[in-house]
């Protein structure tokens, strides 16, 4: 077995390998716990080499295809026809990119769960379903198949909601997962619908395809309100948010910092409809300027109603729609700009300012969450009144929540200054209010953060409890890891990672021709 | 003859919106989303109707013939339906047990 020959099928791989180790997982449960530990932990590695291997072939520039099913993987259009029939992956610079965080956060919070559900039951069924949400995301992110994205969507949704109803044995475990499955259902069923509209006007699914014929009638304006709406609801901005405390606080939270990357993946999703599939037939600046009110309203409310929570997942939950808010507000700068082509450098750099923050956000936010998990480990509560002087005993878990508390509020030598200053910087183009926006909200963000480690670290030593056991810490030091490594070379992560994702995104010609070749 | 159609799409999938916004009974939350779909997938087969078509089928013997690929995709989104609607009663089933109720109470919670 040669490189090559790897390199051609990983696509495929990194979707197939999870999703066989799944539902394998079952059967090595049976064997012994250790057995099915290491198995979890191998296939996340393996998962995490592939993606990285694939991911250094991707950006040094070219980007990748995989037809299922077919004899040559790389004939997309079969001789027969005219258009793609069969289901492509396409892996271009943004999709590996999204498939990094994907992988790298499951594997914290795998080797984060060994010790962490050690005391749970089902741990087998744990593990299947975490492997199962890896499939959902990966494929959503490296699909070119609008079916296919659709069908990848539920895979997510029914793994994410079995999840989150993990400790069921809890009454208001299952009231989260509710919300949240009921919001997914109904975005889904408009997902399915607008794809319902766009194959009944031009006969095809593949997003590459679709791109190049569609026509911008109204019946495909109401299938990208419909796209938009469901997208935007599942990743928690702003309008359609409620599901977001609720589910994130009550999930197991090694399943929190996973369903950070999830919320993510939609993201994706809604970038990659607006971009790649209506691109150039868009009005930019329309659906630029809603991106950002959509932003701004993300940013300004999830901060504002995180600040007086007591409970501290509810609390970072919060955070995670403001900082989703951030996100948006970066790549709808972008669109933005890009529409004036006076202004289009500015529109590229606000692009890799959100694309940036999107990989920051779910390094110190997954983080930020299994630190959570490590108090609520050892006091069995989320609420900030009963914890304190927590930093006596637990040091490394103190220091990995200052790392991760400082990087969300955009302090200099984290990772999330780079790409708050990199959204400022453009977001000034537009208007300078945006940038003071956006300021402010970080402000609040450290305020609320330093309200948390006051209550939960500092002051006397009320509990007399111990660090939390090795894995756990493995699990925050992966992450921290990541954090430490951008904040410290954020000009090379921006100019060999980010820069290509973005120009991707922006390049509608490039996404077309690598599937119907030109 | 074809407005008809989509006439019981718009009303299924009105319906659907409706009960979910309205209803704080999970039951009847998980039912209005059951219809909903079924106005979705009605849509997909509907799309791929045309009047007189015969099931694709390659005997040689017709002419006219309905497009397979909506009904292919139908069947996905229907089994896909009964594996959400499934998980969705075991935690009805859960919920129940511990709240003796089916109204669901958090929805307004901060």
């Amino acid at each position: 077995m040669n490189t090559d020959w790897l390199l051609q099928h990983s696509p495929a791989l990194i979707i197939a390998l999870p999703l066989l180790a799944a539902f394998l997982m079952p059967v090595v449960d049976r064997i012994s716990r250790k057995a099915r530990n290491v198995f979890a932990i191998i296939v996340l590695i393996v998962e995490e080499i592939l993606v990285l291997f694939l991911a250094y072939d991707v950006f040094g520039g070219n980007p990748h295809i995989y037809t299922m099913g077919a004899a040559n993987p790389l004939t997309t259009v079969p001789a027969q026809a005219a258009v793609p029939i069969r289901i492509v992956l396409e892996v271009d610079a943004m999709g590996i990119f999204m498939a990094m965080i994907s992988a790298t956060v499951c594997l914290a919070a795998g080797i984060y769960s060994l010790a962490f559900i050690e005391e749970e039951k089902g741990k087998g069924k744990y593990y299947t379903l975490l492997l199962l949400i890896l499939v959902g995301m990966l494929g959503m992110e490296l699909t070119g198949d609008m079916f296919n994205l659709f069908v990848f969507l539920e895979v997510l949704t029914i793994a994410c909601t079995a999840l989150i109803a993990y400790r069921s044995n809890t009454g208001d475990a299952v009231e989260g997962a509710f919300k949240f499955l009921i919001i997914s259902s109904i975005a889904a069923l408009f997902v399915l619908f607008a794809i319902a509209l766009l194959y009944a006007q031009y006969d095809l699914l593949n997003m590459a395809a679709l791109a190049s014929a569609i026509q911008y009638s109204n019946l495909d304006k109401i299938a990208l309100v419909l796209l938009v709406a469901a997208f935007a609801m599942k990743c928690g901005s702003v309008p359609m948010h409620f599901w977001t405390p609720d589910a994130y606080s009550v999930a197991p939270a090694s399943i929190t910092a996973i369903l950070v990357a999830a919320s993510q993946a939609s993201l994706y999703a809604l970038f990659r409809v607006c971009f790649s599939l209506y691109g150039v037939t868009l009005n930019l600046s329309t659906i630029g300027g809603a991106l950002i009110i959509f932003g701004l309203l993300s940013m300004f409310v999830g901060v504002t109603m995180a600040l007086p929570q007591k409970d501290i997942k509810r609390l970072m939950a919060y955070h995670a729609i403001s900082q989703t808010g951030y996100m948006l507000l970066g790549v709808g700068v972008g669109l933005y700009l890009l529409a004036k082509p006076e202004f289009s450098t500015y529109g590229i750099k606000a692009m890799e300012g959100g694309i940036f923050h999107i990989i920051n956000h779910a390094m110190y936010k997954g983080l930020l969450f299994l630190t959570s998990g490590a108090i609520f480990y050892r006091l069995k509560t989320r609420n900030l009144n009963e914890m304190g002087g927590l930093g006596h005993s637990m040091k490394w878990t103190a220091i990995f929540f200052i790392i991760g508390a400082l990087a969300i509020a955009g302090i200099p030598p984290f990772n999330g200054f780079a790409s708050k200053l990199l959204i400022y910087e453009a977001a000034y183009k537009v208007s300078p209010i945006l940038s003071i926006i956006a300021m402010l909200v970080s402000i609040l963000t450290l305020a609320s953060f330093v309200k948390v480690f006051h209550s939960a670290f500092m002051g006397p030593k009320i509990y007399d409890v111990e660090e939390v056991p090795k894995s756990m810490l493995a699990g925050m030091a992966v992450l921290t890891f990541v954090i430490i490594l951008f904040g410290l070379f954020p000009g090379w992560v921006v100019g060999n990672i980010v820069h290509p994702a973005a120009q991707a995104l922006a390049d509608q010609a490039a996404y077309i021709q690598a599937v119907i070749g030109g | 003859m074809i407005w008809a159609i989509y006439f019981a799409i718009a009303s299924l999938l009105a319906i659907g919106i409706y009960g979910v916004i309205t209803k704080k009974n999970l039951m009847k939350i998980f039912i209005s989303i059951s219809i909903m779909e079924t106005g979705v997938n009605l849509m997909l087969i509907a799309i791929g109707y045309i009047p007189g078509g015969t099931a694709p089928i390659e005997n040689g013997d017709f002419t006219t013939y309905v497009d397979p690929l909506p009904q292919a995709l139908v069947l996905t989104a229907i089994v896909i339906g009964v594996s959400v609607l499934a998980l969705a009663l075991v935690m009805v089933i859960n919920y129940y047990e511990k709240n003796k109720t089916l109204e669901y109470r958090r929805l307004m919670k901060w």
